[in-house]
């Protein structure tokens, strides 16, 4: 396809600009520094309701959330996983079908660990991506970009003892979507991840170092705290990067939330 | 030491359904278990429509109300690399399903087991979906355990009908209502509570 295409005639709502987009991210953005000055805790997580993400906007609670801290609740442990739940070969997303697919060949890696720095071992991590022109495998995804019979874009793996995980795969292409007009994601890949305890699972992005697309995105900009938000961008290691072979990242996951305090005085 | 700041959450997104849901992932219950229940519901938003693109987990006491859980889940076919299902005996208390296109969900399971002495027993749920920027907590209590519900000092905190939206409603025999709303309405029907652990 050469051209863009049209989208039908009166097929959708009128979207905002980029321009609107941009004036909502930094209003809300100027609310948070402003309730920072005065006195309000730092906010790790985006805030469920964030206008410039459009979708947010019928599917956030109204009410807030009820605390609940029995040290008895079924949610301070969580379901394990073990070496039946994974393959070999999930780890590697480059070798999944009979030739290689096209891209940036990397390698991802980092460790997860909670709250104390403890390590998280043996848990499942589970990742997904685009490929390189920024085309999910999915039959939903209808951006015009090639998909690549070489590559699906998915990988697990399970946490080593020092809670190290590592992924090869390709670097994913940003791609489009209708939040606003023009709107487009920067490169990114889906962690899903779980800890010790229910209470600490987390599904999030990483994204890459030094992406032009960050102030325009309405989604990493959900997260208004600077710093936490940083902690969502992988670095560069020109350690890890293999010579003539592979470009490496380096990317830490700290998991939130308590977990039981029969696990820390180790009668696990 | 004060703690390590956490990475933050973002959305599951639209494109997670190659990815993240696998089969027999509802079939929490070892297959054909005659104690096996059904519960099933909906996902809504704060229009009442259904949410096509959540993602439930759950996580649960077995029976006898332990916690320690097993692998084999998501059992896999080292051969194929496509996934085996769960072996049909193991109970891992773990349970992933995405929502249909009319925003429905099942899973089959086995009762959980009172997690200590007068417990009330429930399912644990955290709910994902595209729009949704930080997962959510939620729990669904069987209507059994009288007593112990009685007694629970979560549901003893909330009004009547803010209660009730964490109650599996009994269909008929065996089988279980329980809907999620993420957002309360103009039309009256209540958001269901959703938990932060402290």
């Amino acid at each position: 396809m050469s051209t863009p295409p049209s989208p039908p005639p009166g097929s959708s709502p009128a979207l905002a600009s980029q321009a609107e987009i941009d004036r909502e991210i930094a209003a809300q953005y100027q609310s948070y520094v402003d309730s920072r000055a005065a006195g309000a805790p730092a906010r790790q997580h985006p805030d469920r309701d964030y206008p410039p993400y459009r979708s947010s906007a019928l599917r956030h609670p109204k009410q807030p959330l009820v605390s609940v801290g029995d040290p008895e609740d079924v949610e301070l442990s969580g379901p394990v996983f073990g070496v039946t739940d994974v393959t070999a070969l999930d780890s590697d997303l480059t070798r999944q079908h009979t030739g290689e697919p096209l891209g940036e060949r990397l390698t991802v890696t980092g460790r997860v660990l909670d709250r104390d720095g403890r390590p998280v071992r043996g848990q499942l991590v589970e990742v997904w991506q685009a490929n390189a022109a920024g085309r999910y495998a999915h039959q939903r995804d209808d951006h015009p970009a090639p998909l690549d019979p070489n590559f699906t874009g998915v990988g697990r793996c399970l946490t080593d003892d020092e809670g190290r995980y590592r992924f090869t795969t390709i670097k994913p292409g940003p791609y489009p979507w209708r939040n606003h007009r023009n709107a487009w994601r920067p490169a990114h890949i889906h962690f899903s991840l779980f800890g010790t305890a229910f209470t600490q699972r987390l599904v999030t992005q990483m994204y890459f170092p030094g992406d032009p697309l960050f102030p325009y995105d309405p989604i990493l900009q959900s997260v208004t705290d600077d710093a936490a938000r940083q902690r969502l961008v992988a670095s560069y290691d020109h350690d890890l990067s293999v010579p003539e072979w592979s470009l490496g990242y380096r990317w830490d996951i700290v998991l939130d939330g308590p977990a039981a305090t029969w696990m820390e005085e180790g009668r696990l | 030491m004060s703690p390590l700041p956490p990475t933050p959450s973002q959305t599951v997104g639209p494109f997670y359904g190659y990815a993240l849901p696998f089969p027999t992932g509802g079939e929490i219950a070892p297959a054909g278990h005659p104690d096996t229940i059904t519960v099933r519901g909906v996902v809504l938003d704060g229009a009442g429509q259904p949410i096509p693109d959540a993602l439930l987990e759950i996580w649960q006491a077995g029976p006898d109300g332990d916690l320690t859980g097993r692998p084999g889940s998501m059992r896999r076919d080292p051969v194929t690399g496509g996934f085996l299902g769960r072996d049909g005996v193991d109970f891992t208390g773990f349970g992933r399903v995405a929502t249909d296109a009319d925003g429905g969900w099942v899973v089959r399971t086995l009762p959980p087991g009172p997690h200590r002495p007068g417990a009330a027993p429930y399912l644990s749920v955290c709910v994902f979906a595209r729009g949704l920027l930080h997962h959510l907590f939620t729990r669904i209590y069987l209507p059994e355990h009288a007593d112990a519900l009685a007694a629970d000092p979560v549901l003893g905190a909330l009004p009547p009908e803010r209660r009730a939206t964490l109650l599996a409603e009994r269909d008929h025999d065996r089988t279980y209502r329980f809907d999620i709303r993420l957002q309360g309405g103009d039309g009256g029907h209540e958001e269901t509570v959703f938990l932060a652990f402290a």
